[in-house]
């Protein structure tokens, strides 16, 4: 599933509660006991201060053997890395070695909150296709901001639209055809990116439905 | 006995505060602290005051004037509108004024100002080498027992959070510490100097390490040669010990950096 919104929708907010980093205001999450989760945060800085290599990061708060962290390393193709020190890395590499370090828990579910920024464009579908190949590989649930409408669409289950409220939700094949979808937020044409690339020249109503006199 | 001699006694408790310095002092650069250090060391001349007024240690009355702006400083930190470094600016200064005016208040007391400032090897006693291992020693062990959620914490403490280190409660006992290395350094090295130890013999040790660890030791060692060399050079030029130390520890720091990188990237 893929959360998309604008900026200071409440994307990364709404990551924070359900990792249980902030409590909610108001509502409450369901989630399995015990939920196994692999969290990519949004934008980490290492500073050259620290002298942190890749291996030693893999260890931070958790406890895997250098087997375990080879492992996970290979299979998003940085094993090659694994000395290095951390703030010498590149925006692609550093991605891959945090998505690796998700991995060591054998999560059931990845929270993935933009991952593939600093990223240029050849490895940003790279990543993606990473991404893809992990889940199939682990069988486990994969829940991601992103701001690349044209992968969304393309590779994901089911869609999230913010804007400090629920904008829409459902499938993307479904989301793009249905009339209805359509009328809401399609402009100019029926392709996967227009429809949710929606200006907001609509507005809703507080509970989230489209106020008709708006278009 | 050896510790019947003045000099002995300070180098034995100015190495103490230095192999405290070396895994504190990191986190202190690594978590980009050591404006805090200093507001916090710059509140210690209040707590001189507090202790000559209570008639407790002043070790004690440093400690805890130190946690109690800290304390302050958490909470300011928690509202967004000052940027931290105005905070820690009005505060370190605020308290700095403080306490030298509670001093010239207290009439009746003498009090060696240019001592306390800047430290005095005259001034170590006995007592001051039990807290310093005594409480050294406890500090030591809590921080070996911080080490790795701290650690977690530098690296993202959002991340650290959610894989469920308890950050807020690391942090508070990561500035307790702070407060008491710097209650326990602060008559050799003096208030006005008291980071520094904290901070130059770490970023000295950067140039050799490869591991956090590594340069925790290397802080503590690099220190430990600091305390020695400028205490030494107190004792023959007659000079204050604190500035003695902090110049003996930028020459290592500026020989660190002479030093050719290539191996220890």
């Amino acid at each position: 599933m893929t959360i998309i919104g604008p900026n200071g929708a409440g994307k990364t907010t709404l990551f924070r509660v359900l990792l249980g980093v902030i409590p909610p205001n108001t509502g409450s999450i369901y989630k399995k006991p015990n939920l196994r989760i692999g969290y990519l945060p949004q934008k980490i800085t290492v500073d050259p201060i620290l002298p942190l290599s890749v291996n030693r990061m893999m260890n931070l708060t958790g406890n895997f053997s250098n087997r375990q962290i080879e492992n996970v390393l290979d299979e998003t193709g940085v094993l090659s890395l694994k000395n290095k020190p951390v703030y010498q890395l590149s925006g692609g590499e550093f991605q891959r070695v945090m998505l690796a370090r998700t991995l060591l828990i054998n999560p059931e579910l990845l929270v993935l909150d933009e991952p593939v920024q600093g990223v240029d464009y050849m490895g940003e579908s790279e990543l993606y296709k990473l991404i893809g190949n992990l889940r199939n590989k682990h069988g486990c649930g994969v829940l991601m901001v992103s701001h690349d409408l044209h992968v969304v669409m393309a590779s994901t289950d089911r869609v999230l639209c913010l804007n400090r409220h629920v904008c829409c939700e459902g499938e993307p094949e479904d989301v793009s055809q249905h009339p209805e979808y359509l009328r809401l937020f399609g402009l100019d044409s029926g392709s996967a990116l227009a429809v949710y690339s929606h200006h907001h020249d609509h507005t809703h109503q507080l509970s989230g439905t489209l106020r008709e006199d708006s278009q | 006995m050896i510790l019947d001699d003045f000099f002995w006694r300070a180098v034995i408790a100015g190495m103490g505060v230095a192999i405290l310095a070396g895994p504190l002092g990191c986190f202190v650069i690594w978590r980009r602290m050591s404006y805090l250090g200093d507001t916090m060391a710059h509140s210690a001349l209040l707590g001189v005051a507090l202790g000559i007024f209570l008639e407790v240690d002043l070790i004690f009355g440093v400690f805890v004037v130190a946690i109690a702006v800290a304390m302050i400083l958490f909470i300011f930190q928690r509202q967004k509108q000052l940027a931290n470094d105005a905070v820690l600016g009005t505060l370190s200064h605020a308290s700095l004024a403080m306490g030298v005016l509670a001093i010239s208040l207290m009439s009746w007391v003498r009090v060696d100002l240019m001592g306390y400032l800047f430290g005095d090897i005259l001034a170590v006693d006995m007592t001051d080498l039990y807290w310093i291992y005594g409480g050294g020693l406890l500090i030591m062990l809590i921080f070996l027992w911080l080490w790795r959620p701290l650690l977690a914490i530098t690296f993202d403490s959002e991340l650290a959070q959610a894989e469920g280190v308890p950050v807020i409660r690391v942090q508070l006992i990561f500035m307790l510490l702070i407060a008491a290395v710097i209650a326990l350094s602060m008559k050799i090295i003096g208030i006005l100097l008291v980071t520094s130890l904290l901070i130059i013999p770490v970023s000295a040790a950067r140039r050799f390490s490869r591991t956090p660890e590594q340069m925790a030791l290397g802080g503590a060692l690099i220190g430990m040669a600091s305390v020695g060399l400028g205490l030494w050079a107190s004792l023959q030029i007659d000079t204050p010990s604190g500035p003695s130390i902090v110049i003996a520890a930028v020459l290592f720091f500026f020989a660190a950096n002479l030093f050719p990188l290539r191996k220890f990237q």
